[in-house]
């Protein structure tokens, strides 16, 4: 069975059709990529997910449970957490208390793991730091870092590394991918395509809040409908 | 411990004062400075610890003041329980309109909670029980013993609910409660998705913040042996307590008590030695004053003065 699945989602702001239903399922334990041009609804979609947004139409199930009516913090509790694509850090904060919110609110850990996940994402150094004297990367990782703290089962990483440097991204995306070898399922949605190819196992690409291509990295590169939205026609 | 220690003189040597000092004046001036410690210590609750800016403050105020005056007249309910009865008054009001209006957020929110405090007055206008617009005359009963006069007791009772008062809100700042209401302060949308309740405890928030104005304005009417609803409802209310916080700094439960002290003091004094209406601008002209050289308060500014040390 998916741990997640999304059927049939629509979701539009005054006349305009954000989302058009969407289907998908998620597997656990995926590696799952969500392409697709600005404005596509890719974060439109994570927010439905996440619970900071509400779908009008259609049905969010996770773990067997529908959740599409539940507040967020209720789905953050049944183990779906997020980062942000601008970094939400707590500002008043300093990182490690950060971290203590989630593990706090959620409950599913103990306090005494925020520093084992700060060493995780090599933030440990910065740990009595306030969150709002970071850099960019250090608050990519916080965001990580503090979605990580709530223990999740599916961790939906929103343009985690935008407007990161090269050497940066292979600095994060390693993460990614200890933490997917630890049984998280992870959505990347990425505009940075060699790392969302590299990462995914498979890429689901949307355009004008509808899916027009779903396959394995290597086939949604040569996808025309995916060139079209990309490049024009 | 050293917090309740040092609560324990401080509130010794307040009982002390009230049998001490023989000029009633003194009580008259420091039962003000007392209720704006309250109400600024309520006010920081919802407006520093989760970022609400609340300009409802005589709307709790003045409900729980009418609710002492009403059941005073109707059943001579004892002090204590006008205290209590107000306070869970104000509460369910704060309950009540955080449903309503908790939902929005910054400017939006600061503009319903002024409409929240002329619909109380409206209502209170046209309550011919409660005395309508022209208002009501209490007559004091003889004070509890062992006081001497009426002043000197709520005095010292005010007194008492300043400590309930900053118990609680230094309660709800160290515990999980107070992590979560700095979370959402934030970023709300973080905060959910960190697992926070973010209404839940913006309801009880607002709750707590307004019983506890509620309950400070339940003597009111034995203060004045009077009420009625313009001066009840009044936005020097709301304006007194938002500034005590502020001036003194809204992120630590000291801020609102020293920024209250001072402001209400610097107030009374000029009151009496200058005019009532000067009193009004010294708020505004220290709330400038702090806003450009310390836009934390005074906590923030010695937090600064020592990190940098």
């Amino acid at each position: 069975m998916a741990l997640l699945e999304i059927k049939n989602l629509s979701k539009s702001f005054g006349g305009f059709a954000a989302l058009s239903g969407v289907s998908v399922d998620i597997a656990q334990g995926e590696r799952f990529g969500l392409i697709g041009p600005n404005g596509s609804g890719k974060t439109t979609l994570i927010n439905c997910v996440s619970g900071t947004l509400q779908n009008e139409s259609g049905s969010i199930v996770f773990d067997g449970a529908e959740i599409s009516r539940e507040p967020a913090y209720q789905r953050t509790r049944r183990g779906i957490a997020r980062s942000f694509q601008v970094p939400r850090p707590f500002a008043s904060m300093t990182v490690l208390e950060n971290l203590l919110v989630p593990l706090e609110y959620v409950g599913r850990g103990k306090m005494d793991e925020a520093q084992g996940i700060l060493e995780q994402m090599g933030l440990s150094a910065k740990a009595g730091t306030l969150s709002n004297s970071l850099t960019q990367v250090e608050l990519r990782k916080l965001e990580l870092a503090r979605a990580m703290a709530a223990r999740p089962r599916l961790l939906v990483s929103d343009e985690a590394m935008a407007g990161l440097s090269p050497a940066e991204v292979d600095e994060v995306l390693p993460i990614l991918f200890r933490l997917n070898e630890a049984g998280i399922t992870i959505i990347m949605i990425e505009h940075i395509m060699h790392a969302v190819m590299r990462f995914s196992q498979r890429v689901v690409c949307l355009d004008a809040g509808q899916i027009i291509c779903e396959g394995t990295p290597a086939a949604i590169v040569k996808d025309a409908g995916v060139q079209r939205a990309y490049l024009g026609a | 411990m050293k917090f309740w220690l040092s609560t324990a003189v401080i509130f010794g040597a307040v009982v002390a004062a009230a049998f001490a000092f023989r000029n009633e004046f003194v009580f008259y001036a420091g039962y003000t400075v007392l209720l704006y410690v309250v109400l600024a210590t309520a006010w920081n609750i919802l407006g520093g610890y989760a970022g609400y800016v609340n300009f409802g403050t005589p709307a709790f105020f003045g409900l729980g003041a009418y609710t002492g005056a009403v059941l005073y007249k109707a059943f001579a309910l004892p002090l204590g329980l006008q205290i209590l009865a107000a306070f869970v008054m104000s509460g369910l009001l704060g309950l009540f309109a955080g449903m309503l209006t908790l939902r929005l957020r910054g400017i939006f929110f600061a503009i319903a909670t002024i409409a929240l405090v002329v619909i109380m007055e409206t209502l209170f206008i046209n309550w011919r029980y409660a005395g309508g617009a022209t208002g009501l005359q209490l007559l004091r009963p003889a004070p509890m013993w062992p006081f001497q006069s009426y002043i000197p007791m709520l005095f010292v009772v005010m007194a008492l609910l300043v400590v309930v008062a900053v118990a609680t809100a230094r309660y709800i700042e160290r515990s999980w409660i107070g992590r979560g209401l700095r979370a959402l302060r934030d970023s709300e949308e973080a905060a959910e998705c960190s697992g926070v309740p973010t209404l839940k405890l913006k309801l009880f928030a607002c709750a707590v913040s307004g019983g506890l104005m509620g309950a400070a304005g339940a003597p009111m009417p034995m203060y004045l042996s009077f009420i009625e609803p313009a001066s009840t409802f009044n936005l020097n209310y709301a304006v007194g307590a938002l500034a005590g916080a502020m001036i003194g700094g809204t992120s630590h439960w000291i801020g609102p008590v020293i920024g209250a002290v001072i402001l209400s003091s610097v107030q009374q004094y000029v009151s009496v030695t200058i005019s009532n209406e000067i009193n009004v601008l010294v708020v505004g002209i220290l709330l400038v004053f702090f806003v450009v050289a310390a836009p934390d308060g005074i906590i923030g500014f010695f937090r600064k003065w020592l990190s940098s040390k």
